[in-house]
């Protein structure tokens, strides 16, 4: 069962010093707005790989930009407790150590799985491809601690060719090497996430959630997006002239969408109640969990901030249910702890002042 | 300038070498000064020299006091290969493994649009011209697994492949590795289990 048993924090976002022991299991962190709830998720964020839930850069998380911060903790996993160690400085991005040893995200991603939910995310499905396809990935990359590796090489190999058709470079050579490679991990990151929705689609369909069922698709504009490495080097190399008009490269993984349908309802997730639509993130996210479950035999840590809003108290009762079958280390945030009520004795209540956070009963 | 500040200078120059940070660049200066005559002096001298007569070789690219490095002014060097790297670092690497006997090519860098480096600027032209010059059968791409570096070994392969044979060092250079930072067994391993590209 994977679960952060301690996590210590220093000169992080509006903590000088933290410590906190935890247990495995939901979590219920309630404080007044500002009090640092948010902070403190996007600490528990950093034990996965990429920018953490809120996509900042190391510089932007502390005030001590020379001395910088650090974030550590002890994670229990399959076998024995890791202790991860992160820090930066002088607005570095954040090195890494696992049992004090250097380490890099990748080996991170193999240790630790942390999903979450925030409330910019309610606006997800409404809003642009580009914040469903980050979605995809970080679910794909539970799956796949490989795929942000991947998706980071096709980006690069991407923004180079963009230059090149920006600056008019008619060198075909040049071409064909990055499309080479744009087409190796674009191939890659087309079957990781494919093989993803597979494993979420099935685990949706197999229990009997009280969240609906999504039906998920991915799509891709103008032209069905190419599968194989081959095919994907070809239409890159076809694609050419029309890119170099566009500034930009239109074909590849880089433009997929995923498509939400409200099942029981037969209505596309873009047109559903706000409700509606944050059952159906929800009901995604525990289904990543069930599969992880299934996959590697321990649920993820999961990070639902504020998720309390926009959710009537059944549903809420029905998450905590859910949360708890699924064996989850799940951090959740709320103004109230009365917002926690329905979870009763089955979690752990810390309540949030500034700078300080204390445990208490239910 | 007070005594007092050239040496706070020195230790300040020498604490932006790669290595050493403002603690151990004191300690080293000071060490310096105890050791005058055995150390400081020729260590000076030899400075003076380098800095006056260090140049990239013509012809490869490698770091030399003379028009044309030793590699290249040497005729056993002449073996028909050629194996091309990103930096001097990483031909200093292969030499230290002792297991390749042919001549370099130094890119300086990798193809990136981005950074302004296309193949003018890794030399490739040159390189293309000494093919004939040095009757090269054989080019072996040492090069970084790292998007550029993969991209550029792709793009050489492309430009060359028609006149000559080459080949890609094996399995061995981990993702964003460096050769200077492997083993000599590591580095002769995926010399000797090359592989065309
Ligand atoms: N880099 C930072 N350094 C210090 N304080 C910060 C930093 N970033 C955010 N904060 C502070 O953290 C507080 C917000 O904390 P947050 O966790 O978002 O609150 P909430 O409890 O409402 O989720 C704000 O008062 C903000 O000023
Ligand atoms: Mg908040
Ligand atoms: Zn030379």
């Amino acid at each position: 069962m994977l679960y952060l048993e301690s996590i210590r924090l220093a000169r992080f976002r509006s903590y000088s010093a933290l410590s906190l022991s935890t247990q495995s299991g939901p979590i219920a962190i309630f404080g007044s707005n500002g009090t640092g709830k948010t902070n403190l998720l996007e600490a528990v964020s950093l034990f996965s790989p990429g920018r953490g839930m809120r996509r900042a850069s190391a510089a932007e998380m502390t005030q001590h930009r020379a001395e910088g911060w650090s974030v550590s903790g002890l994670l229990y996993g399959s076998d024995r407790p890791r202790d991860i160690a992160m820090r930066s400085r002088d607005g570095a991005a954040r090195s890494l150590r696992i049992d004090e040893k250097p380490a890099t995200q990748l080996d991170l991603g193999r240790l630790s799985r942390v999903l979450w939910l925030v409330p910019s995310m309610d606006r997800l499905w409404i809003e642009g491809a580009e914040g469903r396809r980050r979605f995809l990935d970080r679910m794909t990359l539970s799956f796949h601690p490989a795929h942000g590796e991947s998706v980071l090489g096709y980006e690069k190999a991407m923004r180079e060719r963009n230059r090149l058709l920006r600056d008019g470079q008619r060198d075909s050579g040049w071409y064909q090497a990055l499309e080479a490679q744009m087409a190796k991990a674009g191939a890659q990151i087309t079957a990781n996430r494919a093989a993803a929705l597979t494993k979420l689609i099935s685990a949706q369909n197999f229990s009997e959630t009280q969240f609906p069922t999504a039906r998920l698709t991915l799509t891709h504009p103008d032209i069905p997006l190419p599968v194989t490495e081959a095919d994907l080097r070809h239409a890159l190399a076809d694609a050419r002239p029309k890119d170099m008009a566009a500034g930009r490269s239109r074909i590849g993984p880089h433009r997929v969408d995923l498509y939400g349908h409200y099942q029981a309802k037969d209505c596309p997730a873009y047109d559903c109640s706000t409700g509606e639509q944050k059952a159906l993130l929800i009901s995604l996210i525990l289904a990543n969990g069930r599969a992880l479950v299934a996959d590697t035999g321990s649920p993820p840590i999961l990070l639902l901030d504020e998720v309390a809003a926009h959710l009537d108290p059944d549903r809420r009762a029905a998450l905590f249910d859910e949360i708890c079958a699924l064996g989850s280390q799940a951090w959740m945030t709320g103004t109230e702890q009365s917002l926690f009520d329905a979870l009763g004795s089955r979690g752990q209540y810390l309540r949030v002042d500034q700078q300080s956070i204390t445990h208490v009963r239910a | 300038m007070s005594a007092t500040s050239d040496i706070e200078q020195l230790i300040e120059i020498m604490s932006r070498l790669p290595g050493l940070g403002p603690r151990s660049a004191r300690r080293a200066v000071l060490h310096l000064i105890r050791k005058r005559s055995q150390l400081l002096h020729p260590l000076s001298e030899t400075m003076a020299t380098v800095a006056a007569t260090a140049r990239e070789c013509l012809n490869c690219g490698n770091i030399s006091t003379q028009d044309l490095c030793e590699i290249c002014t040497s005729n056993v060097r002449q073996t028909g290969q050629i194996c091309v790297v990103e930096d001097v670092s990483d031909l200093w690497a292969m030499e230290r493994t002792g297991m390749f006997k042919g001549r370099y090519h130094v890119l300086g860098g990798t193809l990136s649009a981005l950074d302004s480096v296309g193949p003018e600027e890794l030399g490739l032209v040159r390189l293309e011209g000494r093919i004939p010059a040095e009757d090269v059968k054989e080019v072996i791409l040492a090069l970084n697994a790292t998007v550029d570096g993969m991209t550029t070994a792709h793009y050489i392969a492309d430009l060359l492949e028609a006149r000559v044979r080459v080949t890609t060092l094996a399995q061995g250079v981990p993702v964003g590795g460096e050769l200077d930072y492997l083993d000599d067994g590591t580095i002769g391993a995926a010399l000797a289990a090359r592989r065309p590209v």
